[in-house]
């Protein structure tokens, strides 16, 4: 039986028809879209190279079924930067030498900006790790990423303040 | 995975008719199902999508004082409502310090009570498991069991429950309320997981289409607010399962304890409650000596299941420190590091 969905990825409306419930929101973006960003790692939700914000929340899309995630808001990698302008945690993930291969980044760039939207961790080190433990990095960038989160966070800040003021 | 027919309910009764036929499981977020799904642990004919019901994601307070969490509800959502941190801070506590991040922006309430353990055995669909295929016997006992079952278990299976959420929330005496093919009832979280004994695959006392709908938190439980702590020993600080761990609450008037609760994950096949601690614990002032003799007294009917007897010695000591730890008061903060032993803030060293 085919199910119909629509969702609205990094901005535009996008229907689907799926002829199995068995895909899931990774192998949507991935097999579907070409939205190769979003790496499939472990795909068992241990890894977190799979995160995406849905409706503004961080999730592991590989243990998301896309039909039943019918008409929510999707954000991926491929959708936070503004043409040619970096992301701010894009930015400082290349200034702090966040990555060695590469592969986790969109994970953990993702999740770095879901985090950010949470606002539990602050600028605290430690509630930083803490919130970011859902994504490994099997190159031991660890340091170059809580770094390159916690300069992000501090320019969001200011750029906030900027607004406020 | 195999295949499955996927149904997206409009109403609670149609899911309850939908799920009631043999073969059909519910889905929620799906953090724990298509895992198992993916691995063929568990293998549905039949998804019943109750995701899109409406009026059951709500943390609503009612007139009776009680607070009624809607099964939907995430675990993130939850944990980070302010009121609800404030009120019950060791079940915050307790869904802050499992799985990640990403994990509990999708995991649900009601999902957590049902999930599955996470015995290797019974994951790997190579091994015999009396959980996983019923009289097939079990490759844990006789296999890596050292984060095994010490209290309840049955030469039948030695698994745990994994969830924390449970520990704080049965020490609290929380409530479930299921809808059934017969309505609606509701029992205490403490009678919803079965303990192994000849049928381990039953795992509750669940019946085919009853879906849990809400858990609540009896009036009485946030009288607990000012001196309630989870504390989680784990093989690393963050994102790891319980090896054990220890949710104790207490009401302390005049310098005594006026009612105390605890409860032990980790160490059985459902959220374990420690009534004959919480007993020793009454009237008497928060000292380490008595603290000790409730630890005494928690584990008194444990013994090991394979190489674990080290978590019987573990749990006592989790269970003196969480203590110690309660009656030094809740910490006006979250901790960084969520029912760590290790977090900087919590003041005791060494129970």
């Amino acid at each position: 039986m085919n199910h119909s969905i629509s969702l609205t990825v990094n901005g535009a409306r996008r229907d689907f028809v799926l002829d199995d419930p068995r895909v899931t929101l990774l192998d949507l973006l991935r097999e579907r879209l070409h939205l190769t960003g979003t790496k499939k790692g472990c795909d068992r939700g241990q890894c977190g190279a799979c995160t995406i914000l849905v409706d503004g929340k961080r999730i592991n899309s590989c243990l998301a079924l896309a039909i039943s995630h019918d008409g929510a808001d999707i954000l991926t990698i491929e959708g936070v930067a503004r043409g040619d302008q970096l992301h701010p945690v894009q930015a400082a993930f290349i200034a702090h030498d966040g990555f060695q291969c590469g592969f986790c980044t969109p994970g953990q760039i993702m999740s770095a900006i879901g985090m950010m939207q949470e606002a539990q961790a602050g600028n605290d080190p430690e509630r930083i790790r803490e919130c970011m433990s859902g994504n490994l990095c099997r190159c031991g960038a660890y340091a170059g990423i809580v770094d390159a989160v916690l300069d992000a966070q501090g320019q969001m800040d200011q750029s906030n303040q900027r607004r406020s003021a | 995975m195999k295949p499955f027919e996927y149904i997206r309910p409009a109403t609670v009764a149609e899911a309850v008719a939908a799920a009631a036929q043999p073969g059909a499981a519910y889905l929620a977020a799906g953090t724990n199902l298509l895992d198992l799904m993916k691995g063929g642990v568990s293998r549905p004919d039949r998804l019943v999508d109750v995701t899109h019901l409406d009026g059951l994601d709500a943390i609503e307070t009612l007139a009776d004082g009680s607070l009624r969490i809607g099964a939907l509800v995430s675990n993130a959502d939850l944990a980070h409502d302010p009121a609800f941190a404030k009120s019950y801070p060791a079940v915050a506590e307790a869904l802050l310090s499992g799985a990640s991040a990403q994990l509990r922006n999708a995991a649900t309430v009601g999902g957590n009570l049902l999930q599955r353990t996470r015995c290797a055995y019974f994951y790997d669909t190579a091994s015999r498991c009396n959980k996983r295929e019923a009289g097939s016997g079990c490759d844990a006992s006789e296999g890596e069991n050292r984060t095994h079952a010490v209290l309840g278990w049955s030469e039948n299976c030695i698994a745990t429950h994994p969830s924390d959420f449970c520990v704080p929330l049965v020490a609290l005496d929380a409530m479930v309320e299921i809808e059934g093919r017969g309505g609606h009832r509701e029992i205490a979280l403490d009678e919803l997981h079965r303990l192994p004994g000849d049928t381990p695959a039953r795992e509750s006392v669940l019946e085919p289409g009853d879906l849990i709908v809400a858990v609540r938190l009896p009036p009485a439980a946030h009288a607990f607010a000012a001196h309630a702590r989870y504390l989680k020993v784990r093989e690393r600080t963050s994102y790891a399962f319980a090896v054990v761990s220890a949710a104790a609450a207490l009401r302390i008037e005049n310098g005594k304890i006026a009612e105390a609760r605890l409860a032990l994950g980790g160490v059985a096949a459902k959220p374990w409650r420690a009534r004959a601690a919480e007993d020793v614990l009454r009237g008497v002032a928060p000292a380490a000596d008595v603290f000790q003799e409730a630890a005494r007294r928690a584990l008194t009917d444990a013994k090991p299941s394979g190489d674990n007897a080290f978590k019987i010695e573990l749990a006592r000591r989790i269970v003196v420190r969480a203590l110690t730890l309660a009656a030094a008061g809740t910490p006006a903060r979250m901790p960084a590091l969520p029912a760590s032993p290790f977090a900087s803030t919590t003041g005791a060293i060494h129970a």
